[in-house]
C-alpha cells in the first residue's frame, strides 16, 4: 500500500471509528478525497478495517455514485427519467457529447469530464436536468449544455465551479448561504397539513407532555398512513416497534425519494426541515428510540449542508439532545446518512442494509423491521412527509387531520407532477382529489395518459380520470407524469424497464432476469415484429416476475407492462404482425447474421442486409 | 430451544412441525418435496432463487426462509406453482451460457436436474448469451463465471463452513458478478477440500484434475430425479 493512499484512508476510517457498519460513509469519504475509488483503494479500505476485501468491492460496485474505475474529476449525470427525456434530454445529451468529444459512459482524454445518464434525480418539473458532481444544474437545453462545459473546460484545475454553474438560486431555502442551488422549488398549491404555516414545535412541546402511548393512540385515531407508498398504518408500525423487545430502538426517515417523477420530498426537505426533525423527534419519543436516521439520497447532496445546519440549531435549543425539551429520560438525536445513487435503498429493508454498510440488498422477511432491523434493532422506517403529518396531528388533534380527506385516506397528500402539462411542480391537496381535478389544476387536460405512483404504478387512460387519488383507489407515493396526445404508451412501458433493469439489486432470480426478457419483448413490439401470442406471453412472464419476486420491487416492476396490456391494449395490437406463410416476425435474420458478417468479412447471400 | 409442535397442511397433507422450522424443512422432515436451489442443509436460508416459492393462506412465499406457523395452508406441487419453478428455471438457462454437454457437472448439477424433473427440454426465453469471465488461475480449483446462477451458496459456505471469505458479488442487477477476495482466484486462500466448491450446485466452481472420475451414466441425477432422496419411493405402477 503506498504512504499518500494509506495517508489519506487511515484518518478517514479512523473518523467513523474504524466502524465496518460506516462503510458507505467511509467510501464516500475515501472518494471525496481520491477523486474515485481504484482497486488500491479498495485494498487498502479492506486492510484498515480488517474486512474481507471482496465486501469493500461488493459495495463499491453496488452504488452508482461510487466510481468502481477512475472517473473524471467532474462527473456529469444527465437525468433519463421520461419527463427529462420528453423534455429534450436526449438533444441536450448530443450538445454534450459535441462538445466533449466522448460518448456517454466515457471519460475525456484528459481526464476531467465524465458523462453518465442517471435515474431520475427528483427534478422532473424542471428538467431536463443534470448533476454536476453534487450541484443540480436544472432546465437545460442543448445550448445552455454546450456553453457551459465549454466555460467549465476553461477553468484552470481546481478552480471553484459552483459560482458557473449555479448562475441564480432559485427561490427560498434553495437560496440559502448552505444550499446556494439553482433549483426551484415551484410550489403550486400549499395545503392545509405540511406547507400550511404553523407555530414551530407546538406539536412536539404537546407530544411530550403526553405518554408515548397517547402519542400513537392519537395519531391512530388520525387514521395516518404511510406516505412512501404501501399506506401502511403509521401508528400501528410504532406499537409493533415499542412492543418489541430491546435494550435500543431506532426511527429512520426515508428521504431515498428515488422513484422517477417523485420530488415532493426535496420541497419538504428544502422548505420544512424543521417540522420533519419535529416530527422525527415526536417519532422517537413515541417508539422509545434515541437514535433517529435521515436517510437522504446522494442526488440531494447539495441539500446536506443546510440540513446538518438545522440539526445544530435545534441542539443548540435543546430541540435534540439529552432530555429533550427539558424531558427527563428523554434523550434523542438525528444523523444524516447519505445515499450513493441506488434506487432500491428506498425500499425499507435495503436502506437498513445500506446504513449498516452492506450493499443495498433487501432482508428477508420475517424478521420485519419492527422486530429486528437496524443493527438488529427494532426500528421503524417512515417517509418525510408521514414523519412531517405527525407534528400537526398532535397539535391540531386527530379529529382535525380525520377531517381532511377521505374516510380512509385521511389528510393532504403532497403530489409532485411532471410531464405534459403547464404548471409542473408540488401540489399538496386532500387525499380523495379526482385525478380530472388535478389535471385541471396543473394544465394537464389533454393528457391521453397519467402514470400514477411512478414507474411501479400505474398508467391509465382519460376512462380513469374521475377516479380519485388515495390509497384504496389511485394510490401514488407522490408522483403524477402527464402524457399528451402523440405519447406511445408501449415507450413509455420500455423505458420503465430500463429503469426497472437498472435499478434491481439483482438478489433474486425473477427481478435479475424477468425485468430483461419483459423488455426485450416490448421492444420487439414497439420495432414492429411483434407477434399476437407475445401478448400472452408478456403477461404470463409479468405475473411469474410478481409472484416470485423478494420485494417490492420486483412484485411491481413488470406493473408499466401489465398497465399497457390492461389500459392500452390497442396501442399494442396495431402493432402485431401475423406471422406470414409461417415465418416468425419476430425474427430479424438481419441481425442475427450481422455479427457473423462482421466477423468474416463476408456478405450473406441470401440476407444481404 | 422451543420444540413445541405445530401442524399445518401442504396441498391437503398434515405436516408436523416444530416451533422455528422453516416450511421447507418441516416438509422435508414428513417426506414431501419442495424444489430448491440455493438452499442447502448447513447454511442459512438466503432466499435468492425464488423456486422454492409456495403460496401460504393463498400469499406466494419462499418456503426456505418462511417460518412453518401452526394451520397455515400450504400449496406447493400445484399446476400454477410448477409453471412458475420452471419459468425461473427457464430464466437461469437463458441468462447464462449453459452448455450441459460440455459442462464437468452434467448429471451432478442441481439446475440440470431441475430442468430434468419440470421436463424442460429447451428454455421458452430467448438466450441472453452474457460475457462472462473463466477463471484458471487457480491450480486446483476452476471458476467457470458462465456457469454461475448466483445462487450464493459458496459466498455463504466460504464463510460459515471454511472460516473463509473466498467469494463474493459485485455489480448489481444483471450485472451482478461472481467476485472473489482478490484479483482473481488464485490470490485467494481458496483450497479444492473446501465446502465452498463442493457447495455450487452448477458447473461453475469445478476441482481440477478429477473430472469424470465418475462417468456420466453413474451420476447423482442419472437414475433418479432430484428430489427423490425427499419423497418416499412411487408406487409401483
Ligand atoms: C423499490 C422500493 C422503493 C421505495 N422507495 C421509497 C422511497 O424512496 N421513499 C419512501 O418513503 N418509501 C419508499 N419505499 C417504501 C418503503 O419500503 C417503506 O414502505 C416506507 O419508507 C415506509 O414509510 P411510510 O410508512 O411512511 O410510507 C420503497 C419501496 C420499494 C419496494
Ligand atoms: S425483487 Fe429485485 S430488487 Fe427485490 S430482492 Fe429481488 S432482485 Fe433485488
Ligand atoms: S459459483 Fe456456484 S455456488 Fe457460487 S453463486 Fe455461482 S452457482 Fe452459486
Ligand atoms: S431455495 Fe428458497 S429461494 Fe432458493
Amino acid at each position: 500500500m503506498s504512504a499518500n493512499l494509506q495517508e489519506a484512508i487511515g484518518p478517514v476510517c479512523e473518523s467513523f471509528g474504524h466502524d465496518r457498519t460506516r462503510l458507505l460513509d467511509i467510501l464516500l469519504a475515501v472518494q471525496q478525497r481520491l477523486g474515485g475509488i481504484d482497486d488500491r483503494a479498495i485494498d487498502a479500505v479492506a486492510a484498515e478495517l480488517a474486512i474481507p476485501r471482496v465486501d469493500v468491492a461488493g459495495v463499491v460496485s453496488f452504488y452508482t455514485f461510487l466510481a468502481p474505475k477512475t472517473r473524471g474529476q467532474l462527473v456529469i449525470r444527465l437525468c433519463n427519467d421520461l419527463p427529462d427525456l420528453m423534455m429534450g434530454a436526449e438533444e441536450v445529451a448530443a450538445g454534450l457529447e459535441a462538445e466533449l468529444g466522448i460518448r456517454f459512459g466515457e471519460t475525456t482524454p484528459d481526464g476531467r469530464f465524465t458523462l453518465e445518464w442517471a435515474s431520475c434525480i427528483g427534478m422532473s418539473d424542471q428538467a431536463p436536468a443534470a448533476l454536476f458532481g453534487d450541484v443540480v444544474v436544472p432546465r437545460l437545453t442543448p445550448g445552455t449544455a454546450r456553453r457551459l462545459v465549454a466555460e467549465l473546460r476553461q477553468q484552470p484545475p481546481g478552480a471553484d465551479l459552483h459560482r458557473l454553474l449555479v448562475r441564480a438560486y432559485g427561490d427560498g431555502a434553495n437560496a440559502h448561504d448552505l444550499v446556494r442551488a439553482a433549483v426551484e422549488n415551484n410550489l403550486r398549491q400549499a395545503g392545509e397539513v405540511i406547507f400550511a404555516q404553523a407555530e414551530p414545535d407546538a406539536g412536539l412541546s404537546k407530544a411530550l407532555a403526553m405518554s408515548p402511548a397517547e402519542v400513537i393512540r392519537e395519531v391512530k385515531t388520525a387514521r395516518l398512513r404511510g406516505r412512501g407508498g404501501a399506506g401502511f398504518p403509521t401508528g400501528m408500525k410504532w406499537e409493533f416497534v415499542r412492543a418489541a423487545d430491546g435494550p435500543q430502538r431506532y426511527l429512520i426517515c426515508n428521504a431515498d425519494e428515488g422513484e422517477p417523477g417523485t420530488f415532493k420530498d426535496r420541497v419538504i426537505l428544502t422548505e420544512r426541515p424543521d417540522l420533519l426533525f419535529e416530527g422525527m423527534t415526536i417519532a422517537g419519543y413515541a417508539i422509545g428510540a434515541e437514535h433517529g436516521i435521515l436517510y437522504l439520497r446522494g442526488e440531494y447532496a447539495y441539500l446536506r449542508a443546510y440540513l446538518e445546519h438545522v440539526l445544530a440549531r435545534r441542539r443548540e435549543k435543546g430541540l435534540l439532545g439529552k432530555s429533550v425539551l427539558g424531558k427527563p429520560g428523554f434523550n434523542f438525536d438525528i444523523r444524516i446518512q447519505m445515499g450513493a445513487g441506488a434506487y432500491i435503498c428506498g425500499e425499507e429493508t435495503a436502506l437498513i442494509s445500506s446504513c449498516e454498510g452492506l450493499r443495498g440488498d433487501p432482508k428477508n422477511r420475517p424478521p420485519f423491521p419492527a422486530q429486528r432491523g437496524y443493527l438488529g434493532h427494532p426500528t421503524s422506517v417512515n417517509n418525510v412527509e408521514t414523519l412531517c403529518c405527525v407534528p400537526r396531528i398532535i397539535q391540531r388533534g386527530s379529529g382535525w387531520f380525520a377531517s381532511i380527506g377521505s374516510r380512509r385516506s385521511t389528510g393532504t397528500k403532497c403530489l409532485s407532477i411532471s410531464g405534459d402539462c403547464t404548471r409542473r411542480g408540488v401540489y399538496e391537496l386532500p387525499l380523495g382529489t379526482t385525478l380530472r381535478d388535478v389535471l385541471a389544476r396543473c394544465g394537464g387536460e389533454d393528457a391521453v395518459a397519467v402514470q400514477v405512483g411512478g414507474p411501479s404504478g400505474r398508467l391509465v387512460g382519460p376512462e380513469a380520470f374521475d377516479r380519485e387519488i388515495c390509497f384504496d383507489d389511485l394510490a401514488t407515493g407522490g408522483s403524477l407524469v402527464v402524457f399528451g396526445p402523440g405519447r406511445d404508451p408501449l415507450w413509455v412501458a420500455s423505458q420503465y424497464m430500463a429503469f426497472f433493469i437498472h435499478e434491481s439489486c439483482g438478489y433474486c432470480t425473477p427481478c435479475r432476469v424477468g425485468n430483461v426478457l419483459l423488455k426485450e419483448r416490448v421492444d420487439r413490439i414497439l420495432a414492429g415484429r411483434g407477434e399476437p401470442e407475445d401478448l400472452d406471453y408478456l403477461r404470463a412472464l409479468a405475473t411469474t416476475v410478481k409472484t416470485a419476486s423478494r420485494c417490492g420491487l420486483g412484485q411491481t416492476s413488470p406493473n408499466p407492462v401489465l398497465s399497457v396490456l390492461d389500459n392500452f391494449r390497442p396501442a399494442c395490437e396495431a402493432r402485431l404482425k401475423e406471422p406470414f406463410e409461417g415465418r416468425q416476425t419476430g425474427f430479424d435474420i438481419a441481425a442475427k447474421l450481422a455479427e457473423a458478417q462482421r466477423l468474416t468479412g463476408r456478405k450473406s447471400v441470401h440476407f444481404d442486409a | 430451544m422451543n420444540t413445541e409442535a405445530i401442524t399445518f397442511t401442504i396441498d391437503g397433507k398434515k405436516i408436523e412441525a416444530r416451533r422455528g422450522d422453516t416450511i421447507l424443512e418441516a416438509a422435508d422432515r414428513a417426506g414431501v418435496y419442495i424444489p430448491r436451489l440455493c438452499w442447502m442443509k448447513e447454511l442459512l436460508p438466503a432466499g435468492v432463487c425464488r423456486v422454492c416459492t409456495v403460496r401460504v393462506n393463498g400469499r406466494p412465499q419462499a418456503a426456505c426462509t418462511q417460518p412453518a406457523a401452526a394451520g397455515m395452508v400450504v400449496e406447493n406441487d400445484t399446476e400454477e406453482l410448477r409453471q412458475l419453478r420452471r419459468d425461473l428455471i427457464d430464466m437461469l438457462f437463458v441468462e447464462g451460457n449453459h452448455f450441459c454437454m460440455f459442462c464437468e457437472r452434467s448429471g451432478n448439477c442441481e439446475l440440470q436436474a431441475l430442468a430434468y424433473r419440470f421436463g424442460i427440454t429447451a428454455p421458452k426465453y430467448p438466450f441472453l448469451f452474457p460475457r462472462r469471465s473463466v477463471d484458471a488461475s487457480h491450480p486446483d480449483v476452476l471458476a467457470d463465471g458462465n456457469r454461475c446462477i448466483r445462487c450464493g451458496r459458496c459466498v455463504r459456505a466460504s464463510r460459515a463452513l471454511d472460516g473463509k471469505s473466498v467469494f463474493g458479488f459485485t455489480g448489481r442487477g444483471p450485472q451482478k458478478r461472481l467476485a472473489f477476495n482478490g484479483p482473481n482466484l488464485a490470490a485467494t486462500d481458496v483450497a479444492a477440500p473446501d465446502h465452498a466448491i463442493a457447495a455450487c450446485p452448477t458447473g461453475t466452481l469445478i476441482v481440477k484434475r478429477v473430472g469424470y472420475k465418475v462417468p456420466i451414466g453413474r451420476r447423482l441425477y442419472d437414475h433418479s430425479p432430484i428430489g427423490s432422496e425427499i419423497e418416499p419411493p412411487a408406487p409401483e405402477k
